[in-house]
């Protein structure tokens, strides 16, 4: 298990250090002026999914402003996020008739269930939980989707089952990697 | 200079000074939270400092009107006092009161604005508002507390209106907005100085020294 933890770690470290590199690259692309701030911002979320808190630094030092400004600018909008996605990633739908119907217990499921609260993701980046307005299915209110698919009538017996399902999914993986390494030799 | 009149009283004042700040100087007091003396744009955010001017439609804000002559000011009308004791309400409502442990006590803005507004420092008829983030635990030298602060941006105009990169912002939006430092490049560019400056501008206490 520690190994596979350090393996992941180094694999996480490694990815970072390729996304700064391919941040720092693309900021020449754009004027060294304040109006690009948001452009910028727009461009690491689009690329990488989220504003890792070097590349705020980065784009802070590159228009010449504090960190502190590049940050409120960041935080005002709902379209950045400040942690990568998770692998799988739920979100859960709070609209009108989800709230009608429970949703926020179906959140408080799923976050109890992955001991992460919602904005977050696992420390294995495997899931990550953000709640949305509105999904656009409200008859089958309470809705969640998980990844693209959508899951209506939701409750708190679907929750484990759909958390379960990765996790059998995931070790099946891995068991057939296993057996393919194994054959390789 | 030009003459105004203030109460029906006749003051003399510079043309162009802020109308605000000539009420204060000339003793009629007028609840206000977030002007500074010396300010270039007043952000007019609290909503308290309002009066009534002959001429205009309703009540405005006195620390956005700049005086010029023959200015007729009413600064304790109705309809002026019932603004300001909304505006205090409201703040009130998503203010952590609890006086007795909090180090502005007896010297804090709201509690003098209550005073004399006749509001109770505990709005009955208003939802409390409480934010559930923590603020600013990092930094090395200044604590925050988000709920009691009102949000007027005096820090910040301390901080932006000093030398070199700013260290404050606004973060967040809405009922979320919370005072925020961020990383610590922005820390080796500032003095402690500067620290207890910005601090020393908070109304309520919410941003103080971290040994407070």
């Amino acid at each position: 298990m520690s190994e596979t933890t350090k393996t992941t770690n180094e694999e996480i470290l490694a990815e970072e250090k390729a996304m700064l590199e391919d941040i720092a690259a693309r900021l020449s692309g754009f004027a060294r002026e304040r109006a690009n701030l948001v452009p910028l911002l727009q461009m690491i979320q689009e690329r990488h999914g989220y504003l890792p808190p070097d590349a705020i630094n980065m784009v802070a030092e590159y228009l010449e402003i504090a960190s502190c400004e590049v940050y409120g600018v960041a935080t005002f909008y709902n379209q950045f996020r400040f942690t990568p996605p998770g692998k799988h990633q739920i979100k859960i739908c709070l609209g009108t008739a989800c709230h009608v119907k429970g949703g926020d217990i179906i959140l408080e499921n799923f976050e109890r269930k992955l001991e992460i609260r919602e904005g977050e993701i696992t420390p294995d980046r495997e899931f990550g939980i953000d709640r949305v307005a509105c999904v656009g299915c409200c008859a089958l209110a309470p809705v969640a989707t998980v990844d693209e698919s959508v899951q209506g009538h939701m409750a708190p017996s679907k929750v484990e089952g759909i958390i379960l399902g990765f996790q059998i999914e995931k070790e099946r993986e891995a068991r057939e990697k296993q057996k393919d390494d194994a054959g390789e030799k | 200079m030009a003459k105004i009149l203030i109460d029906k009283k006749e003051i003399e004042a510079k043309e162009g000074a802020n109308l605000l700040q000539v009420c204060l100087k000339n003793g009629f007091y007028i609840p206000n939270l977030c002007h500074l003396e010396g300010m270039d744009s007043p952000p007019a955010s609290c909503r308290l400092c309002f009066v009534e001017i002959e001429e205009e439609d309703g009540p405005v804000t006195s620390c956005s009107v700049t005086v010029r002559a023959g200015l007729k000011v009413t600064t304790d009308t109705p309809p002026v006092r019932r603004l300001q004791r909304s505006a205090l309400k409201l703040l009130l409502s998503a203010h952590d009161v609890d006086c007795a442990r909090c180090p502005a006590n007896k010297k804090c803005g709201l509690q003098t604005i209550a005073r004399f507004l006749k509001v109770g420092l505990k709005p009955k008829q208003l939802e409390q508002l409480r934010k559930e983030t923590e603020g600013m635990e990092d930094h090395p030298f200044l604590r925050y507390d988000p709920n009691r602060c009102v949000l007027c941006g005096r820090c910040l105009q301390v901080c932006h209106g000093k030398q070199g990169q700013p260290f404050l912002t606004f973060a967040k939006r809405g009922f979320d907005t919370v005072i925020a430092s961020y990383g610590e490049k922005d820390l080796s560019n500032t003095t402690y100085q500067e620290f207890t400056a910005c601090a020393q501008a908070c109304p309520v206490a919410a941003l103080g020294p971290k040994n407070d």
